[in-house]
């Protein structure tokens, strides 16, 4: 089929498991005390790799007939590392980006009858350049290609638009199929050349005939010039009509039709920018109120603003601000505070945050603190020089929700990303690696150990590799379906049993 | 990379920040001596608040010369090191470094977010300054005299005027040794290779709102990859961030300065 271009290059890992073997699952699950939520997730893998070489190998004419496959042990250019990752709004395509540029989209198999086991495999669909490499004359500086962020638009016909920016320009792509062409038509031949009219002595009406599926992406709005300073988040408004845009210290409110244009509606730039000291890290639109938007800042508070209230809202309606714990101050406090990402409960009524050591939840009619905080990794808390040193401080770990709001789920080092019930209060931490994570296998739930008592396969806090940091993760809007990437890695996890949400 | 490394490497830094850190601020709700008592009890605090400082100092440096810098990083980071000054201040330890130098510090010498981001040339043009937050008005006049020929004297001294160079000084003593006339030649040599400073100068017709303090906090210069007839061939027929109006003047510009530095 057309539209799996590189199916043959990927290593998809499909899940096939028979009847018995969940059965004993579920048993093993019920004597488990850490299994005993629900989660035991199962590998459907895709190894993103491929993709780059797979191009290459594609375009270059002198490639030898068997090209042996890449080992994940290779080392692989830094253009593959996976920057963003986000679901559309019914889970049926996911979307990377990549620090190269690119965007490569997953698609859904559609679940059939006949091969009840073989459901819901995601391929790739379409992979398309969104953002080039720039350079600033003015500045003289690079612009990154980096996508930084994806936003896909609700589906509102048979296209599937999504918004993807990168520092400096956002760009709304139209990705369309096809798989009809006209044939027969009376002044062209098949190749497109003109007909001699001498030839033509009837007329026919062109046909739409069956063709292999394309997918085809085009560039439909460019937003440029909206930002001085680097874009760190866009969100689309529940009106389907606008969207913002938030820079370092500038949100844009753009209509989606509209480029040559955009309203600014926060502005945090002081006078004078020797005076400083607060950034904006993150920014989102209320999922149900078109008027109400939040950001998060470089110092932990979050600030609601509603549109109505004027036109520039600098003044925020709510500040969410925590104060500070006395006994646990250092020098990193204000570090480790910085919001790194913030994200509406599917409801509407709640905000999550993640920070560098918790992620929060917080209640949208509660100012004074969160209702509830979870410690992703404290035992970092007594290694905060170091990582400030390695810069391993600064990471922004994003954070999701899954789609009943019940669980939430961010990324940790040495591939590690965990998931918080918030009924249960029972948390897991998982991994994500190409040796634990065998085809069909349920997902090991990992420990850290901080000294004391060592289990079997729990790993030291000191052996920890933060290299492999899970910065990016996306949950599906309404199955649990998980996808981790991991550097330039994409790890798509499926919680079979348990399809239903709780 | 080397994290695993640079975490075995400030272990004792780790535990002494904790430790140090907890009794400090609890012995510093109390009065003077009980601050002196904790400080006592832990005699090298100051010398890891000291190094993390230096630390501090030193990444603010380390920005990329291609790239922007992120911003909310150097944020922080400045954030970071002006709480090490304050926290120094009121130990009375920072008056202390301040008196062995010429007495030309005040406490508005903390820390500005201008020196975020530097410039290599920018660090080769301070001059050595022994101690903290202390300015060298010779400096800039040297600054001033050298560059009226080629730039408007404001803006190119506005640059230095925030610099606290001593702290580049101590950090970076080779890239010091460079004196004014080997930066001046830097600007003669190929025309892409400008500071934010300059380009202020350049083009300071064309949008003087796009070149304020953002260019100053966010602007990194250089060393691009690009050749020099390449950035005047490329500069012309560039859409991506300017109208096609700003691209003739930009040229005109250019043509000038053309002219400025081949008369020179």
């Amino acid at each position: 089929m057309g539209k799996v271009m590189f199916k043959h290059h990927l290593n998809v890992v499909t899940w096939e498991s028979t009847a018995a073997a969940i059965d004993a699952r579920i048993h093993s699950c019920k004597g488990s005390r850490n299994t005993a939520h629900h989660f035991f997730f199962q590998v459907m893998e895709t190894e993103r790799t491929g993709i780059a070489r797979a191009a290459a190998m594609q375009a270059s004419p002198h490639c030898p007939a068997n090209v042996p496959q890449p080992s994940s042990e290779e080392v692989t250019s830094g253009a593959d590392i996976i920057s963003t990752v986000e679901f559309n709004h019914t889970g049926e395509l996911l979307a990377t980006g990549d620090k190269g540029g690119r965007v490569v989209i997953f698609q859904r198999e559609p679940e059939s009858k006949n091969e009840p086991y073989n459901q819901g495999e995601y391929n790739v669909y379409s992979t398309f350049q969104s953002h080039e490499p720039e350079f600033d004359y003015l500045k003289s500086l690079e612009i990154e290609e980096k996508i930084n962020k994806i936003k896909w638009l609700p589906q509102q016909n048979a296209a599937h638009s999504l918004l993807s920016t990168n520092d400096k320009t956002i760009k709304l792509w139209k990705i369309t199929e096809r798989d009809k062409r006209p044939e027969g038509y009376n002044l062209k031949d098949e190749e497109g050349k003109l007909k001699d009219l001498s030839t033509v002595t009837s007329l026919q009406v062109p046909v739409l005939k069956p063709m292999d599926l394309m997918v085809e992406v085009t560039p439909r709005r460019i937003f440029a010039n909206g930002h001085t300073y680097h874009v760190n988040s866009i969100s689309v408004n529940s009106d389907c009509e606008t969207y913002m845009s938030a820079d370092d210290l500038r949100i844009n409110l753009w209509h989606l039709a509209i480029t040559d244009r955009s309203f600014n509606i926060v502005d945090i730039k002081p006078a004078n920018m020797e005076d400083l000291t607060e950034v904006i890290t993150a920014s989102e639109f209320h999922p149900h109120h078109c008027n109400l938007f939040v950001y998060s800042s470089s110092k932990g508070s979050l600030r609601l603003c509603d549109m109505r209230a004027s036109a520039l809202c600098d003044k925020h309606s709510k500040l969410y601000e925590e104060p500070e714990d006395p006994s646990n101050r250092s020098f990193f406090s204000e570090i480790i505070s910085s919001v790194s990402d913030v994200k509406f409960s599917h409801s509407g009524r709640y905000m999550l945050t993640r920070d560098y050591l918790t992620v929060k939840v917080w209640d949208l009619n509660m100012e004074t603190k969160p209702v509830e905080t979870y410690q992703v990794h404290d035992y970092l808390r007594s290694k905060l020089c170091s990582l400030y040193e390695n810069d391993c401080i600064f990471d922004k770990f994003e954070c999701a929700w899954n789609g009943s709001d019940s669980v939430i789920m961010t990324g940790a080092y040495n591939n590690f990303f965990r998931m918080f019930d918030r009924n249960t209060k029972r948390d897991v931490t998982l991994e994500a690696s190409r040796e634990s994570s065998k085809p069909r296998a349920i997902l090991k739930p990992r420990r850290v150990c901080v000294g004391g008592k060592r289990r079997k396969d729990d790993i030291s806090v000191d052996s920890l590799d933060f290299t492999k940091k899970i910065l990016h993760t996306a949950w599906h809007p309404t199955e649990n379906i998980i996808a981790i990437a991991a550097t330039n890695n994409l790890y798509i996890f499926q919680d079979k049993v348990n399809s239903e949400m709780h | 990379m080397g994290e695993e490394e640079g975490l075995h490497q400030t272990p004792f830094l780790d535990t002494m920040f904790v430790r140090g850190l907890k009794r400090k601020c609890f012995d510093g709700e109390e009065d003077i001596e009980g601050t002196l008592a904790g400080i006592k009890a832990i005699p090298s605090y100051n010398l890891q608040r000291q190094s993390l400082l230096d630390m501090s100092l030193v990444k603010l440096q380390l920005c990329h010369m291609l790239v922007e810098p992120n911003l909310c990083r150097s944020v922080l980071i400045a954030n970071t090191v002006r709480q090490i000054q304050e926290e120094m201040t009121q130990d009375g330890t920072w008056q202390m470094i301040n008196t062995q130098s010429t007495g030309q510090a005040s406490l508005d010498r903390l820390v500005s977010t201008d020196i975020l981001c530097r410039s290599s040339r920018d660090q080769a043009e301070g001059k050595h300054v022994p101690a903290y937050g202390t300015f060298n008005k010779d400096f800039e006049n040297d600054q001033a005299q050298d560059s009226s020929d080629t730039m408007s004297t404001a803006s190119a001294v506005q640059a230095p005027r925030n610099l606290q160079s001593s702290v580049w000084e101590m950090e970076n003593p080779q890239e010091n040794k460079g004196n004014f006339q080997k930066s001046l030649d830097q600007i003669f040599e190929t025309l892409e290779n400008k500071s934010p400073n300059s380009v202020e100068d350049l083009f300071s017709e064309v949008d003087n709102s796009y070149y304020d303090l953002d260019t100053m906090l966010t602007g990194m210069m250089s060393n691009t990859k690009m050749g020099h007839c390449d950035s005047l061939e490329t500069f012309s027929s560039s859409t991506n961030t300017a109208s096609n109006s700003n691209c003739k003047s930009d040229l005109n510009d250019l043509d000038h300065i053309v002219e400025i530095l081949v008369e020179s």
